[in-house]
């Protein structure tokens, strides 16, 4: 499953606020880079704006958020905030974590295409970005 | 087209880009960009930084664009990472080093997965060096691929080139070999502040002073990119080698030899995607199996496969 050179599908996977539990974040980086995509990883400790910045810089088809601090609810509204305000609106969104079923509605509103929760098999995250992007 | 290069001409950071992608994919759109702009292009200072995985390319880049912004500069910066040879993904993680740079508007900064070029660059870096130069930085930043002793081309891309060295990873045998040391206008021991760093400083010099009378000698700068220590004077080595190259002369001839360098590569890819286009891949998979079962030699396949090309 990887595209031609030519038509990379490139992912932001960022972590929005102050966790440092990387773990997830990486192995849904991997995964991306061996289902052939161009993967910009920024590491923990990131702020909406920095993730907003990053996915106009990097000008990245996908966006996938990892969190486990509890805190989604604050701070992914505010980087799709921060995306539209840069006039990135077209690409996709998703997160992982832990993310309790109750506020899976609220984040759809939000335009989060797919949650991925402990336990989601690799293969699924890289076959929702395939089907989404759009490549 | 035309409107995503109005919005680039009045400095909009989206149309920068965007562009990029499109020069990025290869397509003959990506081409007409570069075509389109880069008559714009030719006024930024061009700044190549190779040196071995782990050298502290990544952070000694951060550290430079923010001595640049200290002193009223703009800076874009393009970082390339390898692409796997399996699966042709990448993991680009060289915007974790310059965190502090990631919301001063001064700053854009690109990362790039090589897709399989050697060499330690991307095969369209030249283009997307020259649509950032064309967006009017004053200075453009090209990080390579962690680069071994041979990854040389980075010095066919930018006019000033800076090979990072490091204390403890080799005798003066080593740097006394021909390949990236060569290419060096600015050599910097990173990592200064580690055991062996004076060492390594007297080695390259001593390796400098066989070099024939009445060449430049690259001078050496020490850094600790990660306490941003010595950054201001590999800033100002660069400023004077810039200046160098204009008060000798030597500047068109640098800027004509990366030309060169430029056009022959992309001579090359397009001669191959020619090649590629008119070969079914169905033929060109019994071509190299002839091959394989030694019918044929590689030679005279790829003249097969060339001449192909040169007569259709």
């Amino acid at each position: 499953m990887t595209a031609p050179a030519s038509q990379k599908i490139r992912v932001l996977i960022a972590k929005p606020g102050l966790d440092g539990h990387d773990r997830g974040a990486k192995v849904v980086a991997r995964a991306l880079r061996d289902g052939g995509c161009e993967v910009i990883y920024t590491g923990i400790r990131q702020t909406p704006q920095m993730i907003a910045e990053a996915a106009l810089q990097e000008d990245v088809d996908v966006v996938g958020l990892s969190i486990l601090s509890g805190a989604h609810l604050e701070l992914f509204p505010r980087v799709v905030e921060e995306l539209k305000k840069r006039g990135v609106e077209d690409v996709i969104l998703f997160c992982g974590g832990i993310i309790p079923e109750e506020d899976t509605r609220t984040l759809e509103e939000l335009g989060f295409k797919a949650i991925f929760r402990p336990g989601t098999n690799t293969q699924d995250i890289v076959k929702f970005v395939y089907e989404h992007a759009n490549k | 087209m035309h409107d995503l290069i109005q919005r680039f001409l009045n400095g909009e950071r989206r149309a920068l880009a965007r562009i990029i992608s499109r020069v990025e994919s290869e397509s003959p759109e990506g081409r007409d960009y570069v075509r389109a702009l880069f008559p714009h292009s030719g006024k930024a200072h061009t700044v190549g930084i190779t040196g071995s995985a782990g050298s502290g390319k990544s952070t000694l880049t951060g550290a430079l664009a923010a001595e640049y912004r200290k002193r009223g500069k703009t800076v874009g910066i393009v970082a390339v990472d390898p692409s796997s040879p399996y699966s042709h993904g990448a993991i680009l993680g060289d915007r974790i080093r310059m965190q502090d740079l990631a919301l001063d508007e001064g700053v854009y900064m690109r990362s790039m997965a090589n897709r399989g070029a050697l060499g330690g660059l991307a095969p369209t870096l030249d283009g997307v060096v020259s649509v950032m130069d064309a967006f009017g930085f004053d200075y453009v930043l090209i990080e390579t691929v962690g680069a071994g002793q041979d990854e040389v081309e980075i010095a066919g891309t930018a006019l000033t080139t800076i090979v990072v060295n490091n204390p403890g990873t080799g005798d003066d045998i080593q740097a006394m070999k021909a390949g990236i040391i060569e290419i060096a206008d600015i050599l910097v021991v990173n990592k200064a502040d580690h055991p062996g760093a004076d060492v390594l400083v007297s080695q390259l010099q001593g390796l400098l002073s066989l070099a024939p009378a009445g060449t430049r000698r690259p001078p050496i700068v020490k850094t600790t990119a990660l306490k941003a220590e010595g950054v201001d004077k590999l800033a100002d080595a660069i400023d004077e080698h810039r200046e160098f190259l204009k008060a000798s002369g030597t500047l068109e001839d640098e800027r004509a030899a990366d030309a060169r360098h430029q056009v022959l590569s992309m001579a090359r890819s397009i001669l191959l995607e020619r090649i590629r286009e008119s070969t079914p891949a169905a033929e060109l998979d019994a071509l190299v199996r002839r091959v394989a079962a030694r019918d044929i030699d590689p030679y005279s396949a790829a003249e097969e496969l060339a001449s192909a090309v040169s007569h259709g």
